[in-house]
């Protein structure tokens, strides 16, 4: 059953960070990124991580997204394909033809699952995994000094940020 | 498994026929009397047809990082608050040297002037 | 619910990075406070990498794991902050005078090179990929940082942003490499992945070896060999001059370091695989990087195309890893130390405001005018070029004979002839020193503190050449 829900999540996936490659704007293309990260979300659902993917939504689809938004824009681009109307048919044709792979594929991928029967969920997990109560206890205990030291990363990463966005450092 | 997610499937099904409803339904019953000085779009004093692309400044980039700099702090806060009897002092004390750090940083985007809008 | 109990910590090994963090905080908020003048900054950074340094001996019996195996103090490790400290420390006087004439003026500098130096602290003592990844990404972060620190410079704006949006990409690749290993084997834990390939506990054979070969990309891309050095001389030429020796020594080692562990530590069962791969980047970072210094005609492009090839033969230490092999492996890193800012240092000081002096033809009669300094600069040269008795030489005969050891003959054959190929350029250098007509006139301010570091770097450089038995004891203690 899982496998029904996963392949057209991992599709849709798939499909939308295309989406952000081929897309002639920038912002059709931050647009793709937050519907794939979405995607990605549902499929740490499937995985039982329910805590790794409301922050995949949070940090991902949510503030990454917005600092994505202002850096174009900034940079104030412009989408490059109006006048080449041949060029935007052709890739047309192009994503029609990658759309028409993916979807057979899908297809075949679900029929597979139907045949073969496994509805079942194949590994049986702890009652609680995936909840933010067994990440945190995994974060504070294992991983303590990975979680420290992401605290120097991000003083770095601020003070980057000031020394190259400041205006008047020195 | 999945079973303890019908709940909520349902309730997405129903948020998005309520809101999806509403706007078929508006645009189906509601009175459709256009004409053109209607229909064109009316912006005192403006163009009314500009690109939405405006340039912004770069000072909303500082904002913009910093904002995510402290979001992804704030995440780590999340399993920690729910945690925060269970860890003990020694949580506490773990928390606290990550907040310190991060503190120092604050002080030092405030000093230098990284949350004024001159 | 039952409380959790607190893990071990171990601060005592930890020490180090402890150490520099808080001199780095130090650092960062004392600026804030002080006015124009940064010589305290100076100071106090100098002070915190001399403890730093210190601090990384508090740990007797080695090796000593803590942090759940994610952390480790051993031979390799505390000689590499070794290395860190004292490059950081040349870097940093090496600066001072240069910031004072191109008027950098930003004191984040100083707290930058710190926070590098932690992070490559942490590189070099990580058995958790984990926290190799976020070394990784705290020594990169500074570097893009302090390789765009002259702002209103164009050169120094290209060379920040060329290098973070390839090296965004290539920790990318990095990442992805780490999610495979651990995806097939089910641990971070370099020594954990291990033990699941040598137990026959690997989910899926070819998104291993997918992830092996990811990783070595990504770990090639932040050591600059073959093809992932694209990026090299453009940041290297773009960067200040003292950021630019600094990235070729320690960021360089310490990336070179986890390199050698995630190999050696995690993944030597599937040597098999990954050695034929390594040798060929290895062979091809050899040429590219010796031929493509020959036709350069910018001195900073020619140390960077020059330090390329220098990562070709570190490589093969990393093939053969044997014990031998990681003892060269630290040696040729210091030696390399002193050589590449002994070279700056003559580079920054031939340079004056506004006019920084990089094309080899201003070395034209260099030998006339100051004949110290092209003596110096002659010494260094050769000793890249790794000839005796200078203390390049020695270390390339430890790196060739830890893989002779092993076998690898036609590999050190290749490497020496490369070496040959590079006392070419080596030379050129040094004949426009001596053989020819200055173009134009010096005007060098001898500025005591790059002259201080000139001078440790040719004691270094002619001490670990004459007399190198006791550095090697030190790293072959192991």
């Amino acid at each position: 059953m899982e496998l029904l829900i996963f392949y057209p999540l991992a599709g849709l996936c798939v499909a939308f960070a295309l989406g952000v490659v081929i897309n002639n704007s920038p912002v059709g293309s931050a647009m793709s990124l937050i519907a794939m990260m979405l995607g990605l979300a549902g499929i740490f659902v499937l995985q039982q991580a329910h805590f790794i993917a409301v922050l995949q939504i949070i940090i991902y689809a949510g503030a990454i997204m917005v600092l994505f938004m202002f850096v174009i824009m900034l940079l104030n681009l412009k989408g490059s394909g109006e006048d080449a109307s041949w060029r935007s048919r052709d890739k047309n044709l192009l994503m029609t033809v990658l759309s028409g792979f993916l979807v057979a594929g899908l297809l075949y991928k679900i029929l597979c699952v139907l045949n073969s029967g496994e509805f079942d969920s194949p590994a049986s997990l702890p009652e609680n995994f995936g909840t933010a109560r067994e990440v945190g206890t995994i974060l504070f205990t294992e991983f303590v000094l990975p979680f420290e030291v992401a605290s120097i990363l991000l003083l770095v990463a601020m003070i980057g940020a000031v020394v190259l966005a400041k205006n008047k450092v020195d | 498994m999945l079973e303890s997610y019908l709940g909520a499937g349902i309730m997405m099904l129903m948020a998005i026929g309520i809101a999806g409803g509403m706007v078929v339904m508006t645009s189906m019953l509601g009175p459709k009397r256009e004409f053109a000085d209607k229909m064109e779009p009316f912006e005192c004093g403006e163009s009314p047809i500009v690109s939405p692309h405006q340039r912004f400044s770069v000072k909303f980039y500082l904002v913009a990082v910093l904002f995510v700099l402290f979001d992804i702090e704030a995440v780590f806060f999340f399993p920690w608050a729910i945690l925060f009897k269970q860890l003990g002092m020694f949580g506490f004390i773990e928390m606290l040297l990550f907040i310190l750090i991060l503190g120092v940083g604050l002080l030092y985007v405030w000093k230098r002037g990284g949350l004024d809008w001159e | 619910m039952e409380p959790i109990t607190a893990p071990a910590i171990d601060l005592v090994s930890l020490a180090p990075v402890l150490v520099l963090s808080v001199f780095g905080i130090m650092v960062l908020v004392t600026d804030l406070f002080i006015g124009k003048d940064k010589s305290v900054l100076v100071f106090i950074s100098l002070t915190g990498l001399l403890m730093g340094a210190i601090s990384s001996l508090a740990k007797y019996n080695l090796p000593v794991h803590s942090f759940n195996g994610a952390y480790i103090v051993d031979h390799l490790s505390v000689f590499f902050t070794f290395i860190f400290c004292i490059s950081s420390a040349l870097a940093i006087l090496v600066s001072v005078d240069f910031n004072k004439r191109e008027g950098i003026k930003v004191g984040e500098y100083y707290s930058l090179i710190l926070f590098c130096t932690v992070g490559m602290v942490l590189l070099a003592s990580a058995t958790d990929m984990i926290m190799i990844f976020l070394g990784i990404e705290i020594v990169s972060i500074s570097l893009y940082v302090l390789a765009g620190i002259r702002r209103n410079d164009p050169k120094s704006n290209e060379a920040a942003l060329k290098y973070f949006l390839l090296g965004a990409f290539a920790t990318g690749f990095l990442l992805y490499g780490m999610t495979l290993l651990y995806g097939s084997t089910g641990s971070t834990k370099l020594v954990m992945i291990a033990s699941a390939i040598r137990n026959g506990g690997v989910a899926s054979e070819p998104l291993l070896l997918m992830g092996v070969v990811l990783l070595i990309i990504g770990l090639g891309f932040k050591v600059a060999a073959v093809p992932f050095h694209m990026w090299a001389p453009d940041v290297y030429q773009g960067a200040p001059t003292p950021v630019t020796a600094f990235m070729a020594v320690g960021p360089k080692a310490a990336s070179l370091a986890a390199f050698y562990r995630i190999f050696s530590e995690a993944i030597p069962q599937l040597s098999p695989s990954w050695e034929i791969l390594l040798c060929v980047v290895s062979v091809i970072t050899m040429f590219v990087g010796n031929l493509g210094a020959i036709m350069q005609t910018n001195i900073k492009r020619l140390l960077a195309f020059s330090s390329v090839a220098h990562v070709g033969y570190l490589i093969i230490a990393i093939i053969a890893k044997n014990s031998l092999s990681s003892s060269a492996l630290m040696f040729y890193m210091l030696t390399y130390a002193f050589m590449i800012f002994g070279t700056f240092g003559i580079v920054i000081l031939l340079g004056r405001k506004g006019d920084e002096n990089l094309e080899i033809e201003n070395y034209s009669g260099l030998a006339y005018k100051h004949p110290v300094l092209a003596l110096s600069m002659t010494i260094f040269l050769l000793s890249l070029g790794g000839l005796p008795p200078l203390a390049g030489f020695v270390a390339k005969f430890f790196v060739f004979s830890a893989a002779l050891k092993e076998g690898f003959l036609i590999l050190v054959i290749i490497a020496v002839l490369n070496s040959a190929v590079s006392l070419y350029y080596y030379l050129k250098v040094i004949v426009f020193m001596y053989m020819k007509d200055p173009v134009k006139e010096f005007d060098i301010t001898l500025s005591p503190m790059t002259l201080f570091v000139i001078a440790i770097s040719i004691f270094g450089t002619i001490q670990l050449g004459i007399f190198p038995d006791s550095i090697i004891a030190l790293a072959q203690a192991n």
